[in-house]
């Protein structure tokens, strides 16, 4: 239905509609969870019933903080897959599965144990810790035979790794700090707050160079020498893409730890519905990614009847199936 | 005023020269077509004129003013390539790609306007490509797919083609009909095509000059009568090559001669 639509029309209804779910998403985020009576809540937001103080403090200091980290880290991780599936022409590329993730992780654990700041110093230590992941899989990936399955087993394993090397440097540490990020391992948003603000501060800027480079990218879909034909310039633009994708991904990977999937089925669903164009995938995957983590994280943190569980179990129960479905499509 | 001018082009892979000192002239307007035996540099020396392969020495002007000057999006204003193959990995349709061809001419937001449509529509009427613009291009035939790349080139508007062997793997209604585009469209917009091939008869037949590469030097450039000899094709091509004249065209027709039929003639030849 989207085929024949001029992309301007088709930008603007995406958006439209995409902004409509992340708006419902976002009011159900904050009316629903474990503590409260979920019409109350509403009753709250509308401005209506009697004001209620410890209400207040569910809706505004606990859940709004959260769902605003949800819907950050969960763009961040949609764009970011979408950015490494094109790139690296590889449609099972995801910043989880590469290693990319991982690699932010470890960089992060090191930043704590060296006493940094959560920013700058954790931001950039885990940034570094994600480019050099970058590489490495890039060029493990590079080798002439095995292709994509070799990039993706090399992220496979890199990422395997970097979880033991997170697992070792939690047992070796005397770190009460660096004991309670057994989290890392398993993406967790509950560490929401007002250090959060860095972080949405410098995905912002991201997204819109993003944005900005969707038609090189589309280009670049054809072929590098095509693509330089005409008029893109391939090494800047993959370049700058690159670095782009795993900053965001690093500094989602600061607060939120490990969480696996986003990358993967987000873009996947929209490219299905949408088509290949990256103008109008770039808000798409910002859009429905945000509100995907923020139902995710509704579900991980409602559906056990005491405590809440990872928001990564529940976005890897998604994902880890899928994977397996698109690899076999992959195959065939 | 040549609208191509290259002055002593030396081009490189790596250590090894691939194209030494070619200097030509190429005129506004001209179907130029550019031959010689595989690993001649042939294709190099129409990447380095899209300004895909540097320049190791000499010049390489267009409307006289260096190719280096160009900025990236002007030079794809200026010349547009039509590659050997396009990547159809991921499924745009014929309308999608067609519109990249606006790239260049597009702002920052890279969001084309209804003239751009109408561009894009305009080009692929003229390649008789409209019918499948809601198609993806890995549906598409090797002939479909070629005239839809073309699509593209013109919707680039350049007032230059380079076309690399565009109908290498077509069959001779798809070579013809992409040659008659070719044809069709120099006479109406003025443009100018340069084109690599490895088919000297289809060569013969549109271009109005060849240059003939060998080892990345000129053996000979000049119109299809001069280049496409006997002697000269057997020389550069090392093996035998008969020229005779086109029964209706009058242009020149290279025949093939296989090996043991060559010796046959040279024997009649020494006992004349």
């Amino acid at each position: 239905m989207f085929g024949t639509l001029p992309v301007y029309r088709k930008l603007v209804t995406v958006t439209l509609m995409l902004g409509l779910l992340l708006i419902a998403a976002i009011l159900l985020g904050l009316t629903s969870g474990s503590s409260g009576d979920s019409a109350a809540a509403w009753q709250h937001l509308l401005g209506r019933g009697a004001s209620d103080a410890t209400l207040e403090t569910i809706v505004w200091q606990l859940r709004w903080p959260r769902v605003v980290l949800a819907a950050t880290v969960g763009a961040a991780l949609s764009l970011g897959g979408m950015v490494f599936q094109a790139l690296l022409r590889n449609p099972l590329a995801e910043p989880y599965i590469l290693g990319v993730s991982g690699g932010s992780a470890v960089g992060a654990i090191l930043g704590i144990l060296a006493g940094y700041s959560l920013f700058p110093g954790l931001a950039l230590s885990s940034f570094a810790g994600s480019l050099a992941v970058l590489l490495l899989v890039l060029l493990l990936g590079n080798r002439r035979e095995g292709g994509g399955d070799a990039l993706l087993l090399g992220g496979v394993m890199v990422n395997a790794f970097c979880g033991a090397i997170i697992m070792f440097l939690i047992s070796v540490s005397k770190t009460v700090q660096v004991q309670k990020i057994i989290f890392w391992l398993m993406g967790d948003l509950s560490a929401a707050g007002t250090a959060s603000l860095p972080l949405l501060l410098g995905v912002l800027p991201c997204f819109l160079l993003i944005f900005l480079l969707a038609q090189p990218l589309n280009l670049l879909l054809t072929g590098r020498e095509s693509a330089s034909a005409m008029g893109v310039n391939v090494p800047a633009v993959t370049l700058t893409l690159l670095v782009t994708a795993s900053l965001m991904v690093s500094l989602t990977v600061c607060h939120s730890g490990l969480i696996g999937f986003v990358g993967l089925t987000i873009p996947h669903v929209l490219r299905l519905i949408l088509g290949p164009d990256h103008r109008v995938l770039v808000p798409a995957c910002i859009l429905a990614g945000a509100s995907y983590l923020i139902l995710c994280d509704l579900l991980a943190r409602s559906l056990p009847s005491q405590g809440e569980m990872a928001v990564g179990i529940v976005t890897a129960l998604v994902g880890a199936p899928l994977f397996v479905v698109l690899l076999w499509r992959e195959r065939r | 005023m040549s609208l191509i001018d290259l002055r002593a082009v030396s081009l490189q892979y790596g250590p090894r020269q691939v194209v030494r000192r070619v200097s030509l002239q190429i005129e506004q307007g001209e179907f130029f077509a550019i031959i010689g035996p595989n690993g001649a540099g042939k294709t190099t020396l129409l990447k380095a004129l899209s300004g895909l392969h540097p320049l190791h020495e000499g010049t390489i002007r267009i409307r006289q003013r260096p190719i280096d000057d160009y900025a990236k999006k002007e030079l794809a204003r200026s010349l547009a390539l039509v590659p050997q193959q396009v990547d159809a990995g991921f499924p745009f349709t014929v309308a999608e790609t067609v519109l990249m061809g606006r790239y260049p001419h597009l702002g920052l937001l890279a969001v084309e306007s209804k003239r751009d449509l109408e561009l894009a529509r305009q080009a692929m009427e003229f390649t008789e490509v409209l019918h499948l613009a809601g198609r993806r291009l890995g549906q598409l035939s090797g002939g479909e797919r070629q005239r839809v790349i073309i699509a593209r080139a013109i919707c680039q508007q350049s007032q230059i083609l380079l076309l690399d062997e565009p109908t290498a793997s077509l069959d001779p209604a798809h070579q013809l009909r992409i040659m008659d585009l070719m044809e069709r469209l120099r006479h109406r917009e003025q443009v100018t095509i340069v084109m690599v091939s490895h088919d000297l008869n289809l060569a013969a037949t549109y271009a109005d000059r060849l240059l003939l590469l060998k080892d990345g030097l000129v053996e000979k450039v000049g119109p299809p009568r001069e280049v496409l000899t006997s002697e000269q094709l057997s020389q550069s091509y090392g093996c035998t090559l008969m020229v005779d004249d086109h029964p209706q065209l009058g242009t020149p027709r290279v025949n093939l001669v296989p090996e043991k039929a060559a010796a046959a003639i040279n024997r009649d030849r020494e006992s004349l």
